[in-house]
């Protein structure tokens, strides 16, 4: 036993753990699954997200793609332009004059740096080529603020090597931290008698970088727009097609709980509107189908009252003149006394069939009257007991009633639990086999139970919800001695539900049965939760071979704890 | 009442068949039958017989039932049994209510109509001085007479008897079941309606107000008393 219990408490907290977020999982699930107009709004905003990611990308692409373009062309003219100023300006240098580079390449720098296109926001880099190795050589010059980090190390290469003017994309930092795109662009200046200097350019694209990110800003925010838009457009559009939907669904679900002359509303003549109509003729054919059915079967019931009602004063007639003839029918040769003898007793018969007849009529036709008082069902159960005690010994067996202390006091109407206990009695002893029948009264706070017990031929389990079936019989072999109608249990059952109780059979097929009635105290208070009798009783073989196999290792739970 | 006879019945009954069968039966049983096969010669004829007992069925043409019993019970205490086919609570009760003092359902058993009409007429063979209180109600049962202050209230046999039967045990709660036998002469349990609406139209003859009584007090769950003396 504690092998078992120990893994399962074990695993109890992790299970709360998962729970919650599992149980929102599931909540939204639901929601998406139930709700066509969730589904259509998401699939559309998903993917018109989608395809403006994609859209906006490919712009954004195109427009750098333009911009950059034109700037590296127009760095590329102004650049070729200003190392061929620079190298004319070098080579009509007086050469004779000392340190004539020194002066100039400043002055060249300065100037580069300012000419040229309007904005002259450029920075101009004359470095030192790897072959100058000459101290008197001019040092590397760069216009103010020009940063070095703007020519990488592959485009120096590249310029000494080609020997042609050289361009590249870089990155420089900027005052704040801030890094710059740039483009730089190099060509080598011959400086003569102290060898190949690099003149580099490099224009910052903080201009171009500015547009590209308005324009990345505006897509982003149309882009939004845009799906907000569509996811809205999805919304009502599915709302008109969901909203009709939804209406005929709980049209349909009003029609269904029995409210025949709902209708939907037809408005235009679109589909939507052929829905509705078709909908609504489906529901008039319907109505008129079930009125049709409800008319005939009032019909039919109305007949069977009808007829029973009639029958009963020519049955008056003929039960009294039968019965002058049994009064005198020691004077006939024995044929027609017996004759007068059958005659009574088939009449009995005739009359009781008669008048459960006329009681399932009335069932039927729902005009069936509760007229609850508080009653004791012990003295009930008492005198139906007493009644019937003619008819157990006639067929030898014994009736034993088994009550609690004191009153059982309910709401019931007491001739009809008078009937109920008394078809159940009778049923138990023509069922009964002799042996004795037990009537078991409990009362709690809330319900009054009647348990009746016989130890016959039983019930298959299988036939327990045919017992109560009218005219049904466990098997049409065997006879009615008792003169039972066949129609006792189903009144018997139909009175139960009309106390708002249960009627419900146990049996096993040579154990016998127990009926058990359970009925609410108090009427209007709602449905019962459970009888204060288990509907197994507790002498079945079950029970007693539970109780004696198990006696040294098992105990047996409390009564009414396998309550089925 | 005739001699050797043990009462005259008058039976109100369209269905000549039955009436026929009724009157053989009560004949063989020693009483003596008049048959009335309408509602509207019922009462002119319940006038020329004063009958001991009034069998009346309930649809009648002509003439209702419940309108026959109404006028006979406005000129006469006789005892008045109705035969019905309805067995529902509203045609019992609307019958008793209109003065019937027991009703029979079709199918009967002849015994048990015997036994009622004899019940119905058994009275007045015990003339033992009696004199009953309930409250301030004065029962004199040899007299057959209830007064309240001086004043005499009308009573039907029955109701009487209902009362005399609460007033002569005084401590003792009845259950309908026991008054019905007291009362009805039933054997066994039948119908304990007919105890409400009879208790209903005994207390609006008695009770100072029907609604809070006290001559004739209910005991929820078990049945009836007679009020505090």
């Amino acid at each position: 036993m504690p092998a078992v219990a120990g893994p399962v408490r074990a695993a109890r907290p992790l299970a709360r753990v998962r729970r919650g977020p599992r149980r929102a999982w599931r909540r939204s699930f639901a929601l998406w699954r139930r709700s066509l107009q969730l589904r259509v709004v998401t699939t559309t905003t998903v993917f018109s997200l989608a395809a403006i990611l994609v859209l906006g990308n490919v712009l954004i692409t195109g427009v750098r793609d333009g911009l950059l373009e034109d700037k590296v062309q127009a760095a590329l003219a102004e650049a070729s332009t200003g190392s061929r100023t620079s190298q004319e300006a070098i080579d009509s240098a007086d050469r004779s004059e000392v340190g004539v580079y020194d002066r100039l390449v400043p002055d060249l720098v300065r100037q580069l740096s300012k000419g040229g296109a309007a904005d002259g926001s450029k920075d101009v880099l004359l470095l030192r080529g790897p072959d100058v190795s000459d101290p008197q050589a001019p040092l590397s010059r760069s216009s103010s603020g020009a940063d070095i980090g703007a020519v990488t190390d592959d485009l120096r290469t590249q310029v000494q090597t080609r020997v042609v003017q050289q361009w590249t994309y870089s990155r420089v930092a900027r005052e704040q931290g801030q890094a710059v795109p740039v483009v730089t662009v190099g060509s080598p200046v011959l400086v003569p008698g102290f060898g190949t200097y690099e003149l580099y350019f490099a224009f910052p694209l903080d201009k171009e970088q500015d547009t590209l990110g308005l324009v990345r800003r505006a897509l982003l925010l149309a882009g939004l727009g845009l799906v907000i838009l569509v996811g809205g457009i999805a919304w009502l559009v599915t709302r008109q097609v969901v909203t009709p939907v939804r209406l005929a669904a709980r049209t349909a679900e009003r029609l269904s709980a029995g409210r025949l002359e709902e209708r939907m509303r037809v408005h235009g003549e679109d589909d939507l509107a052929r829905l509705a109509a078709s909908f609504n003729r489906m529901a008039t054919s319907l109505q008129r189908q079930i009125r049709q059915l409800e008319d005939l079967s009032r019909v039919q019931r109305r007949f069977v009252s009808d007829v029973s009602h009639e029958l009963r004063t020519p049955l008056t007639t003929v039960r009294m003149a039968a019965d002058v003839l049994h009064e005198a029918r020691a004077g006939f040769n024995p044929a027609v006394g017996r004759s007068a003898e059958i005659l009574q007793t088939q009449l009995d018969r005739f009359e009781s069939l008669l008048a459960d007849l006329l009681e399932i009529s009335r069932y039927d036709a729902g005009a069936a009257l509760l007229d609850a008082e508080p009653t004791d069902v012990v003295g009930i159960a008492r005198q139906v007991i007493e009644a019937l005690e003619p008819l157990a010994d006639a067929r030898g067996s014994a009736l034993v009633l088994a009550t609690p202390d004191g009153l059982c006091v309910a709401e019931v109407d007491s001739r009809r639990i008078e009937r109920i206990l008394r078809n159940l009695v009778v049923n138990a002893i023509e069922h009964g086999d002799g042996r004795p029948v037990t009537v078991r009264i409990e009362c709690d706070g809330d319900a009054v139970a009647v348990a009746v017990r016989d130890h016959g031929v039983g019930l298959d389990p299988a036939d327990a919800t045919m017992v109560f079936n009218r005219f049904w019989r466990a098997d049409p072999a065997r006879a009615r001695t008792t003169g039972g109608t066949g129609l006792g249990l189903s009144i018997a059952l139909e009175d139960a539900h009309l106390h708002e109780g249960w009627l419900q059979v146990w049996g096993q097929p040579g154990d016998g049965c127990q009926f058990r009635v359970t009925l609410p105290r108090r009427q209007g208070a709602g449905e019962l939760s459970g009888s204060p009798i288990p509907l197994e009783p507790m002498d079945s073989a079950r029970r007693r071979q539970a109780v004696h196999a198990g006696e040294p290792y098992r105990r047996v739970g409390a009564p009414g704890g396998v309550d089925a | 009442m005739a001699r050797g006879v043990k009462g005259r019945v008058l039976i109100v009954d369209d269905d000549t068949a039955l009436a026929e069968m009724l009157g053989i039966v009560l004949r063989g049983e020693g009483y003596e039958p008049t048959l009335c096969a309408d509602g509207d010669s019922a009462l002119a004829m319940f006038r020329e017989h004063k009958p001991d007992l009034v069998l009346l069925d309930l649809m009648l043409p002509g003439m209702d039932g419940i309108d026959v019993c109404r006028a006979i019970r406005a000129e006469s205490g006789v005892p008045i049994v109705m035969l019905t086919a309805k067995t529902d609570t509203i045609d019992v009760v609307v019958g008793l209510e209109s003065g019937a003092d027991d009703y029979v359902v079709k199918p009967f058993k002849p015994k048990e109509l015997v036994a009622r009409i004899r019940a119905r007429l058994r009275r007045a063979e015990e003339p033992v001085p009696e004199l009953l209180e309930i409250g301030d109600v004065a029962i004199d049962v040899a007299g057959h007479s209830v007064k309240r202050d001086g004043a005499a209230i009308a009573l039907t046999p029955l109701e009487f008897d209902l009362l005399v039967a609460l007033a002569r045990k005084p401590w003792q709660v009845f259950t309908r079941e026991v008054l019905l036998e007291q009362v009805w002469g039933y054997r066994h349990a039948a119908d304990t309606r007919l105890v409400n609406v009879h208790v209903q139209r005994l207390r609006s003859k008695v009770e100072r107000d029907p609604e809070r009584p006290e001559v004739v007090v209910t005991v929820r769950g078990v049945g009836y008393k007679a009020g505090p003396a």
